[in-house]
């Protein structure tokens, strides 16, 4: 897994919805093996950024790297192709589909992103990542709870073999416990295969328990970066911008 | 006892046709959420297509296969150039310009190939098999409709569900957006889907035609029974979109044969309203509610 892990950077980046400034030049770097967080109140910016960063949203000014790669205005496609899988919040698994069928198509891109000769079959190592998903594989999406669903389009995300993991509130609607889970195993992902991890929070404390470096947003502007344990011991940053 | 069994043949080779047309709605309306009601016009440009091929001396199924890769491009024409505009927008835009397409279409074959009635042939014979000392109304003809109707759903059925372009192609009907972080060209999938349809419309165009008279408009009537047919199998399946067509066929063909024929249309439009009014799922699909 060494080829994994190419550095997501992001120069001042601007996206407006009609007249109101959503990001304003934000400066982002998320280096391989390391988990990046980005934090803010609602209304920061935070999903705006994932979804320009994925193509998502269009017309941004500023640029997309991805290990230097320039993927400004790229389709989404494209950009999931060349390695950024962006996991939205809370809405993205396909209901329609069955559990299997959903993890299929990340593992679809994944062959398309390794080449048709490497095609191995990686659904079992989700399956023992995530054994509820084993037992409802044939079942159709919707009827998975909320903390399933979370696992379904994480371990989806993982079998599509990104460069970049763009997480998108994977703690929303998820009780502490599975939380604490599901970041360990984030934590233990990157530090095993070296990916990138770009990880966008409301709930900041967990998020910089696991992350090792981290940017705050007000109103679409970065008005902090510093490694983890410093934004989390700055105690008037964190009652301006994180709510702890 | 044997007008039975002739209506009840003869509806079910009826039925297979709408079946087939229905097959080609299902199609899109899965992908975009669309109607296309200039299918049965685009079936009939195909079809028209194969006509000087047959006449020139070319064999039937050289024609045959000219108008079913006609039908390929033609969706597939259709989808990147007069829907991608719309597409994304409200669907009355969409609905209104297939409704556009369909009278353009009418419009240039009766210019291209004229607004008279020509005959078109059959591959197989049209004289019904004889069983004992009766002659019922089912042919060689028929059996190849109801072959390549059967053959076409199974084909799709398959495509759908067990393919890793069918699992693309329905990833982009549920969910454009999730489908595309996952790397899946949607566009590409929405041509497919249209290229696709117009092949099975163009399949049902030249399944009508087979032994009658095709004019520029000769499909108007198709569109109407295989519409009430797609309703009523429930818009979403390929196997409901035969059931319903071989249901409507059927039910049809018992009006024509013991009402008049005269009241064939009347009754189509009152199963359509009964289905909606009662069951407007359709009597085939599991989902809940449906915008009509």
């Amino acid at each position: 897994m060494a080829e994994h892990g190419g550095a997501l950077e992001i120069r001042g980046l601007s996206a407006r919805y009609g007249p109101v400034t959503a990001l304003d030049a934000v400066d982002i770097t998320a280096s391989p093996g390391r988990i990046t967080a980005v934090l803010g109140a609602n209304g920061a910016g935070k999903t705006t950024l994932l979804r320009t960063i994925s193509g998502l949203v269009k017309g941004a000014d500023g640029s997309v790297l991805l290990g230097g790669r320039d993927l400004t205005g790229a389709p989404a496609e494209t950009i999931a192709r060349a390695g950024i899988a962006h996991v939205p919040e809370g809405r993205g698994v396909i209901t329609e589909l069955t559990v299997e069928e959903n993890l299929r198509l990340g593992e679809l891109l994944g062959t398309a992103r390794r080449g048709s000769r490497n095609r191995e079959h990686r659904l079992g190592t989700v399956y023992e990542m995530f054994p509820a998903l084993a037992q409802r594989r044939r079942r159709e999406a919707n009827s998975l709870s909320g903390g399933e669903r979370q696992m379904l389009v994480i371990g989806r995300a993982l079998l599509s073999a990104p460069e970049v993991l763009l997480l998108d509130e994977p703690s929303l609607g998820l009780a502490p416990r599975i939380v604490a889970q599901l970041f360990a195993l984030i934590r233990d992902l990157v530090d095993r295969e070296g990916i990138t991890v770009l990880l966008v929070e409301q709930n900041a404390r967990s998020a910089l328990s696991i992350a090792d470096t981290g940017f705050v947003l007000n109103l679409g502007r970065v008005v902090a970066a510093a490694d983890a344990a410093s934004l989390a011991g700055d105690a008037d940053l964190r009652h301006a911008y994180l709510g702890f | 006892m044997q007008q039975f069994v002739n209506i009840t043949l003869n509806g079910l080779s009826q039925g297979a046709i709408y079946a087939a047309f229905a097959l080609a709605l299902v199609l899109i309306w899965r992908a975009t959420r669309i109607i296309n009601f200039a299918q049965g016009a685009m079936a009939m440009f195909t079809t028209y297509l194969a006509l000087p091929l047959i006449e020139s001396g070319q064999s039937y199924w050289a024609g045959f296969a000219a108008a079913l890769v006609a039908g390929l491009v033609l969706g597939a024409l259709v989808e990147r150039i007069v829907m991608r505009p719309v597409e994304g927008g409200p669907e009355l835009n969409a609905v209104i310009v297939t409704l556009g397409l369909f009278i353009a279409l009418q419009a240039l074959a009766a210019i291209l190939f004229g607004a008279t009635f020509q005959s078109f042939p059959a591959p197989f014979g049209l004289r019904g098999f004889t069983v004992g000392e009766f002659t019922i109304a089912f042919t060689p003809f028929s059996v190849f409709v109801i072959g390549s109707v059967l053959v076409v759903m199974l084909a799709l059925t398959a495509l759908f569900r067990f393919t890793d372009l069918g699992l693309r192609m329905r990833a982009s009907a549920f969910s454009q957006e999730v489908s595309r972080l996952l790397g899946v060209r949607v566009g590409r999938m929405l041509t497919l889907g249209w290229a696709f349809a117009a092949v099975v419309g163009s399949l049902a165009g030249l399944l009508i035609a087979g032994g009658n008279l095709v004019h520029p408009a000769y499909m108007d009537a198709v569109i109407v029974y295989g519409f009430v047919a797609a309703v009523l199998g429930g818009l979403e399946s390929p196997g409901g979109a035969v059931a319903g067509g071989l249901i409507i066929g059927l039910a049809l063909s018992y009006v024509s044969g013991y009402l008049g024929s005269e009241l064939v249309t009347l009754a189509a439009l009152g199963i359509l309203v009964a289905v909606l009014l009662v069951r407007p799922r359709g009597l085939f699909t599991r989902v809940a509610e449906r915008r009509v």
